[in-house]
């Protein structure tokens, strides 16, 4: 066959097939391995709910629970805690919680919570994820009127875990599915169906 | 195959002939180090990449011993690490030079990185050179991330707790890519796991690939010298440069005397300062990961800090990525931001030795105010050095443009 003879049509069309299939099985060969990435149906199981008993806790005090591995702070305020909640909604970013995904629905009130006497939320800052520290001293001095510090990069929430204005926190505090299962007891993760 | 043929019967030219008709083993070492002519006033900026070398092996050598003691899983590896440390024979040397070997890796780099700067190396024709060198440079820095969740610390879990969430930044995507990373709704076993074969599989071979590549494209373009002057244009009548003596063995041998010093400053600190006063090994790290506090005080190691110190100088989520990002990237466009007419800062007028020892003092206050608590006070110095960072290479097409250069001689100069 000499050079005259070549269909280089024929031949373009050839390699443009070989190489379009080629790319093709290769996106294809890729999903198994990406998927692959994803929590196992293990991990996934883990995330089962969790139950926390509330019959101890003191106005005031706060318990530390792992839901799904993530930190969930559980605070019982006392009344003062919550009559400060008005107070300095002006210096808040997003003091209704108008940001869908930080909280369901039924926290998405003014104490961000079922019952105004118990806050919920994860202890990860909604920045890059540290556990923020409770200082919830009121210090009018420092404009501080208690709630959470993050310690890695200066983030600051009130006492509804909502963000103050000014730090590189986007949204506040992530409240988690729960549920009162009695008075004194909450599950944390699910917030329908029997416990 | 003729040759070869004709051959048979009685050997000639022995073995090293034989081994030459099979595999370019003499015609390589020839092109790569008795024949690859590089400038004879080399100084000591110039030892870093063979020391770069050194750290490389070191921590392979090394690397490859402590994995048959590591066990990479939530419940062990901190325990694991501690057996190494207290019960393995000579384990806690093996350790404490792979952990020197990391910090001394990024000593080495940033220093070799900053040879570049004050020549011009990443200069027309070497910019293919400086841009693997730059990728080199981003799989280390993952390379050293993932290995610092190894020891499942506090200051592994939560120094990886803030550098993953960083992706969860990016628009629409973030939440799902961080989840793939993670390979969990937190960092968990699942996440160790994974960063154990990143760290002792995927990223070494591709750090041992791009660095071939590197020298690959070295030997081709040739060695950049402290005059920034290209000594293949003068060659005597040999076809060798006039400024140029063979990389083995008169190279090699004034490396020998660098590797040897070096090796006395790495075993100082591997011997008598193993965690470097908390800059090395950090502090929080001596206690193993709890899911439930972050450390009062979270700060990356000392080499990831002047990026870390752009990131939270930042008072937005998105934006800290972004600049984050874009300060450990910038470096890559050096080759078409430096408009400068010569590459050494032999040549160069004020303005360029200006704006270099700024960054470089920059760079060092950055690295100091990533190591701080998050106080307003540093924040705002973070702030203002961020912006002098970002300033020396925005405006470097602009400042290396009006810049007064003097005249670069035509054969290398010797000073002392």
């Amino acid at each position: 066959m000499t050079e005259d003879d070549l269909d280089r049509n024929r031949r373009h069309f050839l390699a443009v097939a070989t190489a379009v299939t080629g790319v093709a099985g290769a996106g294809l060969v890729a999903i198994p391995f990406i998927s692959s990435l994803k929590p196992s149906a293990r991990a996934q199981a883990l995330g089962a709910p969790v139950e926390v008993p509330i019959g101890s806790l003191q106005p005031g005090e706060m318990l530390r629970v792992l839901w799904r591995g993530r930190l969930v702070f559980v605070l019982r305020r006392t009344k003062e805690m919550l009559s400060l909640l008005g107070e300095h909604t002006d210096r808040l970013r997003d003091p209704n919680s108008e940001v869908e995904e930080q909280q369901p629905p039924y926290a998405a009130n003014s104490t961000r919570s079922i019952r105004p006497e118990y806050l919920i939320v994860e202890g990860s800052c909604t920045h890059l994820g540290c556990a923020p520290l409770q200082d919830f001293d009121v210090r009018p001095a420092e404009d501080w009127g208690g709630g959470f510090f993050c310690p890695c990069h200066g983030s600051k929430f009130d006492l509804a875990g909502r963000v103050l204005k000014g730090v590189p926190a986007p949204t506040n505090l992530r409240v988690p599915p729960y549920r009162f299962v009695r008075d004194d007891l909450i599950l944390i993760g699910q917030d329908t169906g029997a416990a | 195959m003729a040759r070869i043929e004709a051959e048979v019967g009685k050997p000639q030219g022995g073995f090293m002939k034989w081994i030459d008709d099979r595999f370019p083993f003499t015609s390589t070492m020839k092109y790569h180090a008795t024949e690859y002519y590089a400038s004879k006033n080399f100084n000591i900026w110039y030892v870093f990449g063979v020391l770069a070398f050194v750290v490389l092996f070191i921590q392979l050598f090394t690397g490859i011993f402590l994995t048959m003691n590591y066990k990479p899983s939530a419940d062990e590896a901190f325990a694991s690490v501690e057996y190494i440390m207290r019960d393995v024979e000579w384990g806690w040397l093996i350790r404490y030079m792979h952990s020197t070997g990391a910090s001394f890796f990024f000593i080495v780099v940033y220093l070799h990185m900053f040879r570049a700067m004050l020549y011009g190396s990443y200069k027309k024709p070497r910019e293919l050179i400086w841009i693997i060198g730059m990728l080199i440079f981003l799989v280390l820095m993952a390379e050293a991330f993932a290995g610092y969740l190894l020891p499942w610390g506090q200051m592994s879990y939560w120094g990886a707790q803030v550098i993953i969430s960083l992706f969860g930044a990016i628009p629409w995507v973030g939440d799902a890519l961080v989840e793939i990373i993670r390979g969990d709704y937190s960092i968990s076993d699942i996440t160790l796991n994974r960063f154990f074969a990143l760290h002792v599989i995927a990223l070494p071979l591709a750090l041992i690939g791009l660095i071939f590549v590197h020298i690959v494209a070295l030997h081709e373009v040739g060695s950049n010298n402290p005059d920034g002057i290209e000594i293949k244009n003068n060659k005597g009548a040999d076809g060798v440069p006039l400024d140029g003596i063979a990389f083995h063995p008169y190279h090699t041998s004034k490396d020998l005397v660098a590797i040897i010093v070096f090796l006395m400053i790495f075993s100082s600190v591997v011997f008598f300062a193993p965690d470097m006063g908390g800059y090395f090994l950090e502090h929080a790290n001596f206690e193993p990961a709890n899911l439930t506090a972050t450390p009062e005080h979270i700060a990356p190691v000392w080499y990831f800090t002047p990026f870390y110190a752009i990131l939270r100088a930042v008072p937005d989520k998105l934006w800290g990525f972004i600049l984050f990002g874009l300060s450990v990237l910038l470096p890559l466009f050096l080759p078409w931001l430096d408009r400068s007419r010569v590459k050494s800062i032999r040549y160069r007028g004020w303005i360029y030795k200006s704006a270099l020892s700024i960054f470089v003092v920059t760079f060092l206050v950055l690295g100091w105010l990533g190591t701080m608590p998050a106080a307003p006070v540093y924040v705002l110095a973070a702030r203002i050095f961020a912006v002098i960072y970002f300033s020396f290479f925005i405006l470097m097409p602009y400042y290396t443009t009006i810049d007064k250069t003097k005249p670069v001689p035509e054969r290398v100069v010797y000073h002392g």
